[in-house]
């Protein structure tokens, strides 16, 4: 595995992920394998980061794993890249749970969401994903206040745009327009393409 | 949900911060604007970096259980038969204004206040090949991250939007549902500058949905209003404003 500084886009770490996709795509275990590795770990680092309680964090992200192999004929090259595609399907499962009645009950307490604000509080060796953090890091801090509280909240912490509006007391136009802006400047700095 | 508001959710959705119902309308809207898919796309990349930076390393059983379940699960049939979203514009990669427009207009109808003809995007599509420069720069000031946009009634049932780029200085006019103005008239668009107006243009007489890159640049002006004026425009107004709209503040 190299290790490189990643300017832009999403590194697929290993064998080509684009091309394991492919194979994944006809069956190939092997290469779904191959995936596995290159992406369980962001899956499951955003999955926790979202819900917080690890038994539930590896129920969800053993769910997206199971579903990037049932769906891989589906993922088309052409929209974006694999890891891309993983990580969306990653927050929207993990964003679903958090959003479903039972989840609601037992969500913590509002003040806890805005104590534990910057996300990247676990240690990896990882080389890659120490450059990568060290990266969203940089760029984060280029953000105002409220667009990084904004896009925070939303992301790590999966709430609606209604429920930042509420919990920040900022009008829900503005919050649109932080999350739009927020991320359009994330985007500049970390120079993402698509 | 005002005119060009539907555009300013590309953000939310990218991180999946939109209830259902808001989510699904805004899937509904993409369809039919690739300006916003584009954007939506690039947001989508950034927010999965954000997840990247997150990565933790997971325990091996779950990789086991993992590998064991995929041998029972069957996989879906490819996606193919969709619809091609590019179909019939072209894969220039750049949008064009009218699309854009389009979009803008389309977030109207969403809004339940106007309701956007396809026969007027196509037609607004064509005229976008002829204008391609103009539409260039009206894409950018609705792109722009620091556009600002008002909305209000105009008489007669028509809806103007104004929409403001600071950082480009220009601004475009957005209209919906405008009545056409009388034989051998045309509409003509001013920027107030404290009470002085100063021409920026004219609208199309035949469109009655239309998008207009206002002439010249924005500076102190503080709003808009548009005239009556005799086909060809005038040099200065020879009527009464038919509309005066306040440029969005800061």
């Amino acid at each position: 595995m190299k290790e490189a500084v990643h300017i832009s886009g999403v590194p697929s770490p290993g064998p080509d992920l684009q091309e394991l996709m492919v194979r994944v795509a006809r069956g190939d275990q092997d290469a779904f394998a191959s995936v596995y590795d290159a992406v369980s770990g962001p899956v499951l680092g955003l999955v926790r980061s979202v819900l917080r309680d690890p038994a539930q964090s590896e129920e969800v992200a053993q769910e997206v794993l199971v579903e990037v192999w049932r769906t891989a004929p589906r993922f088309q090259a052409s929209r974006g890249s694999a890891m891309n595609w993983v990580l969306t399907l990653a927050h929207h499962r993990a964003v679903d749970r958090v959003r479903s009645a039972e989840a609601a009950a037992a969500r913590e307490h509002k003040a806890a969401l805005l104590e534990r604000m910057p996300a990247f509080d676990e240690v990896s060796e990882q080389v890659e994903t120490r450059l990568e953090r060290e990266q969203v890091r940089r760029c984060m801090r280029t953000l105002s206040e409220l667009q990084r509280e904004s896009v925070t909240l939303a992301y790590y912490r999966g709430l609606t745009y209604r429920e930042v509006s509420e919990l920040l007391s900022v009008p829900l136009g503005t919050i649109k327009t932080r999350l739009r802006d927020g991320l359009i400047r994330l985007r500049d700095c970390l120079g993402v393409s698509a | 949900m005002s005119t060009a508001e539907l555009h300013t959710l590309t953000g939310a959705y990218a991180l999946h911060a939109l209830p259902e119902s808001e989510q699904r309308a805004f899937e509904r809207h993409l369809e039919d604007c690739e300006a916003c898919s584009q954007e939506v796309r690039e947001l989508s990349a950034t927010a999965a970096r954000l997840g990247l930076a997150v990565a933790e390393p997971s325990p091996r059983e779950l990789r086991e259980r993992v590998l064991r379940e995929i041998t029972t699960v069957r996989q879906e049939a490819p996606a193919h038969g969709r619809r091609e979203r590019s179909s019939g514009r072209g894969r220039t990669g750049r949008w064009s204004g009218y699309a854009l427009a389009a979009c803008i207009a389309a977030a109207a109808a969403f809004g339940g206040v106007a309701v956007w003809q396809n026969q007027v995007a196509q037609d607004a599509r064509q005229e976008a090949n002829q204008a391609q420069r103009q539409n260039e720069q009206l894409a950018q000031v609705l792109s722009a991250p620091d556009a600002k946009t008002s909305s209000s009634e105009l008489t007669g049932g028509a809806r103007g939007t104004v929409v403001v780029s600071q950082s480009q200085n220009r601004a475009v006019f957005l209209a919906a549902n405008m009545a056409p103005p009388p034989s051998g008239k045309v509409y003509q668009i001013w920027f107030n500058d404290e009470g002085t107006m100063r021409s920026a243009g004219l609208m199309d007489p035949k469109a009655s949905d239309d998008a207009v890159l206002l002439n010249g640049p924005v500076d102190q002006a503080s709003g808009m209003g548009i005239t009556v004026e005799p086909a060809g425009g005038s040099a200065e107004p020879t009527s009464d404003p038919v509309a005066l709209m306040d440029f969005p503040t800061a």
